[in-house]
């Protein structure tokens, strides 16, 4: 189940300046996860404690994962999920 | 000596974590994605300003210009703000209350509602940040305002809206020449598709990465109440709510003004949010006691304007209703319209779908006792009705339609009631 994350530039040089990293994962807490044990200092920035921070958006093919199942909503092999910073607009 | 201006902004503060930045376009903390907060030296300030010296200076809102975040001069919007504060006496007798006025930023120049205030700060600042291209993710009022005063400053503009926006607000914003790009989606949609386009292009959006600036113009609008109040605070204030920034701005500058010591009395303001209940996540939150705000996936309401899902202040504007001892509604389509008609036909005033959902929240929050009506209120109307006809075009009479005879005049306004457009029929006519 190969499923690709996009990077957000203030994350990069915790990847190597990678703008995407390919990882593997049926769902998005197994694929952030599995991109934490690629890049372990990444995860300090992703959460607080066990919950994802407020104010990174994960979406998953450009939908919010908090319309679909958080962290256990299903990714399909191929997918493409996206982290952004969400403090924006208004 | 003079304090130079850029010497009162110290730099950026996250607003979680407290860590500091320099004054730069970034809108959110690399540690914990937090928003950042203009931080200014009050002291300074405070020596600096008397209530005289910013009496004296022109009617616009860079009058309050140490409290604003640039290094200069404003080069953008210099004659921004200073709208009118209205006693509204015919209102609040509508109303059932004591004390009412309207801070009236449907006539604010150049685009008619208050985003003229953040946007000049925000340009101005793009401008001393050396940016030649801005844009913003908008729900109509931002786009007008953005392209308006780029035309002005002569930069490249481009502005992101959903395809769905009132035909008035695309071409008030197209006809200063900006790129308008109609993105089939949401406002929460275009927001993010934005912040990916800044992360791309070296570009200034006003609301991304040009923010916390930008946010600072909103203050401007509680400075202008305080000292039309005769350098005091109204003791409470109802302000709609989109991205849920403009209430805690308001709020922060009564706070600012006693800082600085304009005004001697803390601030005992109780601050109150107007949602539509077609997109109502900060209402729904007060109202519900939830700690975070629940998004709304599809907006539906014909209140536009105020049409965010997930408000970026979402989180701070439900603590400031609470801590401040404030109250927040939401209003159906049907009471937003209500509250449009009973401003223009009290006042005289014309506002928005925005400004209909503020006077039907009052409404609303005086019948379930929730503000007293025997204390001052301030109603914050943030936009122009002539943007939104279409939400009132069914829920006004038509003309009666007469040739030009006295007879045919006299019969119509004798013949029953000249507002009876429903009754006035094809014989008058023929």
């Amino acid at each position: 189940m190969s499923v690709t994350v996009e990077i957000p530039s203030p994350m990069r040089d915790l990847t190597d300046g990678r703008t995407r990293v390919a990882v593997e994962g049926a769902t998005v807490g197994a694929v952030l996860a599995d991109l934490v044990a690629r890049h372990p200092a990444i995860r300090a920035k992703l959460y607080d404690g066990e919950k994802l921070r407020h104010y990174i958006n994960v979406l998953v093919n450009d939908e919010d994962v908090r319309y679909l199942d958080d962290l256990d909503t299903v990714v399909a092999d191929g997918a493409v999920v996206a982290l952004i910073p969400a403090v924006a607009g208004g | 000596m003079a304090i130079p201006q850029a010497e009162f902004t110290i730099g950026l503060q996250c607003k979680l974590c407290g860590k500091i930045y320099p004054k730069s376009p970034v809108n959110f903390c690399t540690d914990d994605f937090g928003p950042l907060e203009v931080v200014y030296d009050y002291d300074a300030i405070r020596a600096t300003v008397t209530r005289a010296k910013i009496e004296q200076r022109p009617r616009t809102m860079w009058r309050y210009r140490e409290l604003l975040p640039l290094d200069g001069p404003p080069t953008v919007g210099p004659q921004v703000g200073c709208t009118p504060l209205i006693r509204a006496d015919r209102l609040a007798k509508e109303l059932g209350v004591s004390k009412l006025w309207i801070k009236n930023d449907a006539v604010n120049f150049p685009t008619l509602s208050f985003k003229d205030r953040v946007v000049s700060v925000a340009l101005s600042k793009a401008r001393e940040f050396g940016f030649k291209t801005v844009g913003c993710a908008s729900t109509g009022n931002l786009a007008n305002s953005v392209a308006a005063n780029a035309a002005q400053a002569g930069l490249e503009a481009y502005i992101f809206v959903p395809s769905d926006l009132e035909k008035a607000k695309i071409l008030n914003t197209s006809v200063y020449g900006a790129k308008v790009i109609a993105v089939h989606g949401t406002y929460d949609e275009v927001n993010r598709l934005c912040t990916q386009v800044a992360f791309k292009y070296n570009w200034g959006f006003v609301n991304i990465n040009l923010r916390p600036f930008y946010a600072e113009g909103s203050k401007t609008m509680g400075y202008e109440i305080a000292e039309d109040l005769g350098w005091r605070f109204p003791r409470h204030v109802i302000a709609p709510m989109a991205g849920g920034s403009l209430i805690g701005k308001i709020h922060k500058s009564f706070e600012e003004l006693y800082k600085v010591g304009l005004v001697s009395e803390a601030p005992r303001t109780k601050m109150y949010g107007a949602q539509a209940t077609g997109c109502n996540p900060i209402t729904d939150a007060v109202k519900s006691g939830r700690d975070r705000h629940k998004p709304v996936r599809k907006p539906n309401t014909i209140c536009k304007s105020l049409a965010i899902g997930d408000p970026a202040d979402g989180y701070f504007s439900k603590n400031l209703i609470h801590t401040t001892g404030g109250w927040a509604d939401d209003v159906t389509d049907d009471e937003i319209v209500e509250g449009m008609l009973l401003l223009a036909r009290t006042e005289g005033i014309f506002a928005e779908t925005a400004g209909g959902v503020t006077i039907a929240v009052a409404r609303k929050l005086l019948a379930e006792n929730r503000l007293p009506r025997d204390e001052e209120i301030v109603l914050c109307i943030t936009g122009n009705g002539l943007k939104t006809q279409d939400a009132v075009e069914g829920a006004v009479e038509k003309p009666a339609l007469i040739k030009p005879s006295l007879d045919a005049f006299v019969e119509v306004f004798t013949g029953g009631d000249m507002g009876l457009p429903k009754t006035y029929g094809s014989a008058v006519l023929v």
